[in-house]
């Protein structure tokens, strides 16, 4: 339904004027009324425009990175000949792309959960317990989420040198958690707030400890919120790039994101372009998949934040 | 700190105490003792990744190695103590010029962009706000350039902005968007508004859906236009929303390093920002220059983020909430969490608005 109407809102707008009276039937059936039909109409053509912002040039890597190598430069809106043959070539083990694919799963998926555990007891304590200094530290921790990434890699660059760490996973899950605990902290602590007392409070009246009615309770109650959360940490470790291109030089360890700014021929005038577009549809279309289907969840995390 | 609060918050309204202060009431020892339990874990990995970085970014920024071959040929390891010379050739000869140049370009980078992005995206909620049909579809393709990895948003532009690329066939220009000089500016700033206008259009339409449209009945009831509107009821209450946006996107802005470095590549004096060039200079081994300059743009995020929670009032740990939260219980007013801070204060801005 949602999808027809963006399609007739594309065509109203579009270039195509031929597919302007259908769209028009199918919006307002029978009767037209002149003004409420110039009014849908500007309101679908800044859809439209808004479609066309957001994945025009999404759309544009796609389509190249279909394309064979002779034809790259084209400029037509589908591969004119069909190919696979870049995805061919960045599987092809010379650029152990696969292996860096595996690497940016490993790193992203430890450092999600290590900022879950850590953040679910931190986020149960500052919305549920009384203590002092409860929103210091929460302002301490979400100060530290504004921390530029910089400042961490130069020392520790240094710091992993001198004890072995260079090329290894804990030289990138480390200093990756300087940004997921802050998040994780944050998202999980503004969901707790917002789910009621009431039931853990009849809980504890009936008998549980403060912990039981944590785990038996709230943490239930709560899992939609960790999950929203595991979500969104991971992909911003999955789409880390400064740490990783800093403590990682061996190409077997070393994450997508670098993988893929690595993907360069011999000189600026033969760099791979298919085969980089194809490499980079490759470590998008995960988070893409992950966004069509949690939109709503990605969505309420992203805005749990900032608006209460 | 905001819990303190409570007691007296509650004698001030008049209502007697609670029979059983169990929650927000008396702190008992023993939730102080738990919460230091379940905090101390997270307290303490961020003291190792970010408090010791910190120290040890100011502690080596003091320190300068004398690089280059010691008398044998061997690469020497000394370093010496030079106080604060780093900070100094921050501003002196070529290092300094680089410095602010970097400062510079940082700066720049970080206005424009912010600026547009927050126009884009506030004409992106207002249109997302207006359209009921495909809502949910239009989401999903604003979550798109969110998603798409920096490093993999700047490999695409790089291929659009190729010399003999899209860009330059829709245009039908000739311009070398991705070496030196302005148009590599240019390029860097429209690949990054693409990526986050979108996600400031998110935040702000979620600020704009939690104003009831009885404020806007009214308005229209007392004769505002479309612009009246925007500006009386619009803007006004999407502020805070606007403000803590607005100020990631800076604070984001302010570190940025992946774009430019993927899509235009390190060491070009036009697009170098301050993250690049201490990334460099660690590169080069001189971690203390390379120190100075993390520790300057350290201070330099730090003084907008104050800036922005002390002067603009951006209300970025909803210490207002806490409070609010917190008074309504010593009322005993058991309203549904949800209906928190926004709620309440849309609804008294909206008596305000309604008898104005």
């Amino acid at each position: 339904m949602t999808i027809s109407d963006l399609r007739n809102a594309a065509a109203d707008s579009g270039a195509t004027g031929s597919g302007a009276p259908e769209a028009t039937a199918a919006v307002v059936p029978g009767k037209t009324k002149p003004k409420r039909t110039w009014r849908s109409y500007s309101v679908y053509a800044g859809l439209a425009l808004i479609f066309a912002y957001c994945l025009a040039p999404f759309y544009w890597m796609l389509v190249s990175s279909l394309r064979r190598t002779a034809d790259i430069f084209d400029n037509t809106l589908l591969p004119a000949p069909f190919s696979l043959e870049n995805y061919a070539k960045v599987f092809d083990g010379s650029t152990m792309f696969g292996q860096a694919l595996l690497n940016s799963l490993i790193v992203a998926g430890t450092t999600t959960t290590f900022a879950l555990v850590l953040g679910v007891f931190a986020a149960y304590a500052i919305s549920r317990l009384n203590f002092r200094f409860k929103s210091l530290i929460l302002g301490v921790i979400i100060a530290t989420s504004m921390f530029p990434g910089i400042s961490v890699v130069v020392p520790l660059l240094r710091l992993f040198t001198d004890i072995g760490w260079i090329n290894t996973y804990q030289a990138m899950i480390v200093p990756n958690l300087s940004f997921a605990i802050p998040l994780a902290v944050w998202n999980l602590t503004t969901f707790m707030k917002a789910l009621p007392f009431d039931l853990e409070e009849a809980a504890m009246i009936d008998g549980c400890t403060k912990w039981q009615a944590f785990r038996r309770v709230l943490l239930p109650l709560a899992a939609p919120g960790v999950f929203t959360t595991a979500i969104l940490t991971f992909i911003h470790s999955w789409n880390e790039f400064i740490i990783a291109l800093s403590m990682i030089n061996d190409p077997k360890i070393q994450t997508a994101t670098v993988a893929i700014s690595k993907f360069t021929g011999a000189t600026e005038f033969q760099a791979p372009f298919g085969e980089q577009m194809a490499a980079g549809v490759i470590v998008t279309v995960p988070l893409v998949i992950m966004v069509l289907i949690f939109q709503r969840r990605i969505v309420e995390g992203l805005t749990a934040g900032a608006s209460k | 700190m905001t819990t303190t609060t409570a007691p007296p918050a509650g004698a001030q309204t008049g209502t007697p105490h609670a029979p059983g202060p169990r929650r927000r009431g008396k702190r008992s020892p023993g939730e102080g003792r738990m919460a230091a339990m379940l905090l101390s874990p997270t307290i303490l990995v961020l003291a190792l990744v970010i408090v010791y970085p910190l120290l040890s970014a100011v502690h080596q920024s003091l320190f300068r190695a004398e690089s280059g071959l010691d008398a044998d040929g061997f690469v020497s390891d000394v370093e010496s103590f030079v106080g604060l010379a780093n900070y100094a050739d921050l501003f002196v000869g070529e290092s300094g010029r680089r410095f602010l140049n970097a400062f510079a370009n940082t700066t720049f980078f970080t206005v424009t962009t912010v600026f547009l992005e927050t126009v884009l995206g506030l004409c992106l909620a207002l249109a997302m706000n207006r359209a009921f049909r495909g809502r949910s579809f239009l989401r999903a393709s604003i979550l798109v350039p969110w998603a798409v990895p920096t490093a993999v948003s700047g490999l695409l532009w790089r291929w659009i902005f190729q010399s003999d690329g899209i860009a330059n066939n829709l245009l039908g220009s000739e311009i070398l968007w991705t070496a030196e000089g302005n148009a590599s500016r240019v390029a860097v700033i429209i690949a990054e508004v693409w990526k986050t206008a979108p996600f400031i259009g998110l935040l702000v339409l979620a600020g704009m859906q939690v104003i009831p449209g009885e404020v806007y009945e009214a308005a229209r009831i007392d004769g505002a236009g479309w612009w009246r509107q925007l500006g009386s009821i619009t803007l006004p209450l999407v502020k805070p929303t606007l403000l803590v946006a607005v100020l990631f996107r800076m604070l984001d802005a302010l570190r940025m390093f992946d774009l430019p470095f993927v899509l235009i590549g390190p060491g070009k004096e036009s697009v170098e920002t301050l993250s690049m060039l201490a990334w460099d200079e660690s590169n080069q081994l001189r971690y203390g220059s390379a120190s100075a300059f993390a520790v300057m743009l350290f201070l330099y995020v730090a003084v907008v983020a104050i800036v922005f929670v002390k002067v603009l009032g951006a209300d970025v740990t909803g210490a207002k909430e806490l409070k609010l939260l917190s008074k309504k219980t010593a009322r005993k007013n058991r309203l549904a969490a949800s209906q928190t801070q926004a709620n309440t204060e849309v609804s008294d801005q909206k008596k305000a608005e309604a008898t104005r």
